[in-house]
Order: C-alpha cells, then structure tokens, then sequence
C-alpha cells in the first residue's frame, strides 16, 4: 500500500503523460510515439489504483476476470474492425465511456464509504454534486452514442426524426433534471437518483435523434466531448486529478472537433443540434432541375480525358466509404502516375461522417499523407489542374454554396472544382446528396458524369488506362 | 484561512482545459480520426473508479450491488481502453510518407 500522496503524484504522471499522447498527433511522425506515451499512462494510472488500495483479497481476482474480460473483448474489436466503420466504432467507444461513468457513480451512491465521500444517506453535498454532474452527462453521452451508433450503422434510418412539440418537450426534461438533481442534493433520497439517471437517459435520446446522417460528425464530435466531461465530473467526485486532467483534455478536444466541423458546414452549433436539417429546406431552385441536360461518359471517356491531363486532384466524399473505393482509387493513382500525371486529393472537412474519415481511409489504402491536402491548402489548385475526380463526394464541391444564397448550404467553403478544365464526376444517379441541394456542377460543360458504383468505375478506368 | 482542496482540483480542471484547447488545435486535420479514438481511450481512466468499487467489499460478500456496478464498468472501461488504444494504433501504423528513399 502506497502513501495517498504518492498515489496523486504518479496519477498527475499519467495526466501528463495523456497530454504528451494528444500532443504527439501534431505531426504523423509523432503519433505513434504518442500513443505509446497514453498506453503507459493508462498503465501507471491502473497499477497505482491497485498499489494504493492494497487489498490483495478475493475481490482482487473478479478484478482482473473483469479487466481480462473487456480487454479481451476490446482487443478483438480493435484488430476486426474494418476502417470504413470507424465512425460507428468510435460512437460505440463513446457509448461505453458513458456508461461506465454511470456505473460508477451508481457505486459511489450506493457504497460512499468506499470512496471516502461520508455514509449512504449522508454524502458530502459538494461530492454529490459532482457525482450528479457525472451521472448525468455520462448518461446523456450513452444514449445519445447509442442513437448515433445506430444511425451509422444504418439499423435507425439517418433521415432527421422530428416531431411536434420536441423543443418544448426537450425543454422539460432539462428543467426537470436540474430540479430532481437540488432535490437530490436535499433530501439524499436513491429515488431522486434512480429519476435523475433515467430523465438523463432519455434526454440523450431525445437529442440526436433529430439530427440527420450528413450532421453526424458534428453529433460524434459532441459526444466525444461530453464523455469528457462525465470523466471529469467523476474525477471531482474521486478527488483524482489523472481523471479531472483527462476529461478536461477529452471535453476540450471534442468541443474544438465539433467547432471545426460546423464551420466545415457554415453553421451554428446549435442549428446542428436543434436538427431537422435537409428535411424541410428543399424548396427553391429544385422545380426546373428535370429538363437541364448532363453529359455522361464511361470509363474509357474518363481514362481518356485524365490520359492527357498533367495534375489529377481527387476529391473523395461519404461514397468512396460506403464503395469501399479507397484501394481501387490508389491503383488508379499508381497508374496515373507512372504516366508522369500529378496526382493528389482534396480532403473537405465534413467529408464523410466524422473528422479526419476520408484521411483514414486513404491512408489504409496506402495513400502517402503527404499527397493528401486540406481544403485551405488546395483550393487555388483546382484552376491550375487539368481533372478533378470526383468520388462519393456532392455537397462539398457544390458552387451554389458561393453563389445562391438562397441555398441552404450558402456560405459553407467548398472545394472549387469548378474551375478545372474538366471534372469527372463518379455518382450512382443525380440524385441530391445528404443536404438534399441540387448540384449546378452536374449540368456544366466541362463535367462528365460517370454513373456506376465508384469502386467499379474506379477499376475500369484503371484497366482503359 | 484555510483553502478547500476543491479549489485545487479546479485549478487543475481548468489549466487543463487550456492546455486541451492549444494541444487540440496543433492536431492536424489528417489525424483527427485517431485523435477521437485515442480520446476515447484515454477518458476510459475511469477505471480507475471502477476498481475502487469493485474492491470495496469486504471478503465475505465479494458482490453487492455497489460492486457490481464496479465490476461492470471495469469491463466496459477496458473495452476502451484495449480497443481504443489498438485501433488508434492500427490507424496510425498506416500513415506513411511517400516513399522516396527505396
């Protein structure tokens, strides 16, 4: 058994050591160091608990079962999963995060003692407070990544579910929570616990399911926030600053995430979270869009074209994911290159459904990163370049967003393909993307559709290359 | 006057959320995939919680209710934290340069 003070000292190594694992994403180079650094922070952190609590007696050994059990069950999610669901991964990750924090605090109500908080029916009303902070938002966070692992993994259909009477509704159950939490803290009484839990439950429930499936990396990068600050709400409660640091880093980071995701959309967070978005905004210009003629071409039009061309600019989308096109698409960019042709890709923000997807992805297809550029860096090279490519992706490239502003998505930055002297254009039907917005770049000049399944497309420009 | 250890934790809380919004924004975008994961990963330091719990009963009654909910998220947590940490290391392995010097 080691000193309380050690115990808070080596907890504050492994709070630095998590800083030093976030820091080390700065560069691709660093990262892997930085993960290392988390693993062993998480390592000094568990072994501490165990060192400062000290009762090696039976108890120690469901411990470990249990430990094995999620490590074991973790491990092989961690090797099986394939990277094209990483979206519905992580909000699953979120899920749990969030109901471990319920459980928690759940123990810590029913066994104060334990954690030197005072006797069951007589907190400490400072630790209460935290403990309900904890509760709540951990609850919020479990079933609000619940709803949005469903709608990713499309089990919950991703169009926006409203209905009336939802703000006011949502409204209530906020107010009633803070209610039953002062009731809490009064009366100590489990019932108003075991209410202020299931109100909790159901408020996170009630929030994302408005929000649609193009919105969902803002709603995953929200959740990853909250799950930082239920940790944080425990660590208060455990007096443990490893776990006061992490959740401060983890509510900081998803919130900077969910800002730089609707900037990415040109809209205000809570425009996001209030929901409905795509549902009902699809008026306007969509009247007269039957009759303009497209040019459609296959694979050999399109092998043609990027044949002559001297810089390709891929710019891949949602699509190129649900293809599972990303390989494919590096063939077909080895073979451009050996034809001396420039190749690189323009990554949007929001592409795809959670930060950084479309990245992964070509990176699991062996994309270097250095050919793979953000928005700000390579829209000025879409005038210079001969094809832009375009895969799985719509609204992002959509040039309504700089000129109608009667489109919904006005003001949101685009990529500017249209400037490139020809743009190919792989989609299954015109249909409108997410946004539900007509795109004005189907029915230019200088762009040729190409519609057929990506992946497919994709490798037989290959083969007429 | 003595002051209230709470006021120390808060410190702690708050310098950290700064230090979390200046090391967040140094992330670059191409990562920020692995930046969620690891995230996740390192939030599952609940555990910590979780042991404390489920060690709380004395050796004659191992579970009680306390401890079982102790011994639950236990699990949950090291799913997090085994999964979290591999994916992201999973991730980051394929992140490569070009390959100029073969």
């Amino acid at each position: 058994m080691i000193s309380a003070n050690l115990s808070a000292i080596f907890y504050l190594i492994s709070g630095v050591l998590f800083i030093l694992a976030l820091r080390g994403l700065s560069s691709p180079e660093t990262s892997r160091q930085g993960n290392l650094f988390g693993i062993f922070g998480m390592t000094i952190a568990i072994m501490v608990t165990f060192l400062s609590i000290g009762n090696f007696s039976s108890g120690f050994t469901y411990v470990l079962i249990f430990l094995l059990i999620g490590g074991l069950i973790g491990t092989f999610i961690a090797y099986k999963i394939s990277m094209t669901a990483m979206p519905e991964l992580v909000a699953g990750f979120h899920s749990l995060v969030g109901l471990a924090a319920v459980f928690v605090a759940i123990s810590a109500f029913l066994n104060p003692a334990a954690f030197n908080l005072g006797s069951p029916g007589n907190i400490k009303l400072g630790s209460l407070i935290e403990m309900s902070i904890g509760a709540v938002v951990g609850a919020i966070t479990f079933s609000g990544s619940i709803i949005a692992f469903l709608k990713l993994q499309g089990i919950m259909s991703g169009s926006p579910i409203t209905f009336k009477g939802q703000h006011p509704l949502n409204a209530l159950i906020l107010i009633s929570i803070i209610v039953l939490t002062y009731l809490l803290c009064s009366t100590q009484s489990s019932n108003f616990f075991w209410i202020l839990l299931a109100a909790s439950f159901l408020i996170g429930f009630l929030l994302i399911v408005p929000i649609g499936g193009a919105d969902m990396p803002v709603v995953i990068s929200m959740l990853n926030s909250y799950s930082g600050w239920a940790a944080a709400g425990i660590g208060f409660t455990l007096e443990n600053s490893a776990l006061i640091i992490t959740g401060a880093l983890v509510g900081s980071s998803g919130a900077i995430l969910s800002y730089i995701m609707c900037k990415g959309m040109n809209r205000s967070f809570f425009n996001v979270i209030l929901g409905g978005f795509g549902a009902t905004e699809q008026s306007g210009s969509s009247q007269n869009k039957e009759q303009k003629p497209v040019k459609s071409g296959n694979a050999e039009d399109a092998a043609f074209l990027m044949k002559n061309a001297s810089s390709v600019i891929i710019v891949p989308g949602y699509g190129m994911a649900v293809a599972q096109a990303q390989h494919a698409l590096r063939e077909m960019a080895d073979t451009l290159k050996k034809n001396d042709i420039k190749v690189s890709y323009a990554i949007h923000p929001v592409a795809g459904r959670m930060p950084g997807h479309m990245n992964v992805l070509l990176a699991e297809a062996n994309v270097p990163y250095d050919e793979v550029f953000e928005l700000e860096k390579i829209n000025s090279d879409f005038a210079n370049a001969d094809v832009a490519f375009v895969i799985g992706a719509n609204d992002v490239t959509n040039p309504a967003a700089k000129t109608d502003p009667q489109s919904p998505i006005y003001g949101m930055p685009v990529l500017d393909v249209e400037k490139c002297k020809s743009v190919l254009f792989v989609k299954r039907s015109l249909s409108p993307g997410y946004a539900g917005i007509d795109n004005d770049l189907f029915y230019k000049e200088n762009t040729l559709m190409l519609f057929a399944d990506a992946k497919k497309m994709t490798e037989d420009i290959t083969k007429s290359l | 006057m003595e002051i209230d250890p709470f006021i120390f934790r808060l410190s702690i809380f708050i310098l950290s959320i700064f230090i979390g919004y200046y090391v967040v924004w140094s992330v670059t975008p191409s990562l920020h995939t692995p930046l969620m994961s690891v995230t996740n990963a390192i939030s599952s330091v609940i555990i910590v919680g979780a042991i404390i719990a489920g060690l709380a009963g004395n050796s004659e009654s191992i579970f009680n209710t306390s401890s079982i909910f102790g011994f639950l998220a236990i699990s949950l947590a090291a799913i997090n934290i085994f999964g979290g940490f591999l994916v992201t290391q999973r991730m980051l392995q394929m992140y490569r340069k070009k390959k100029k010097n073969k």
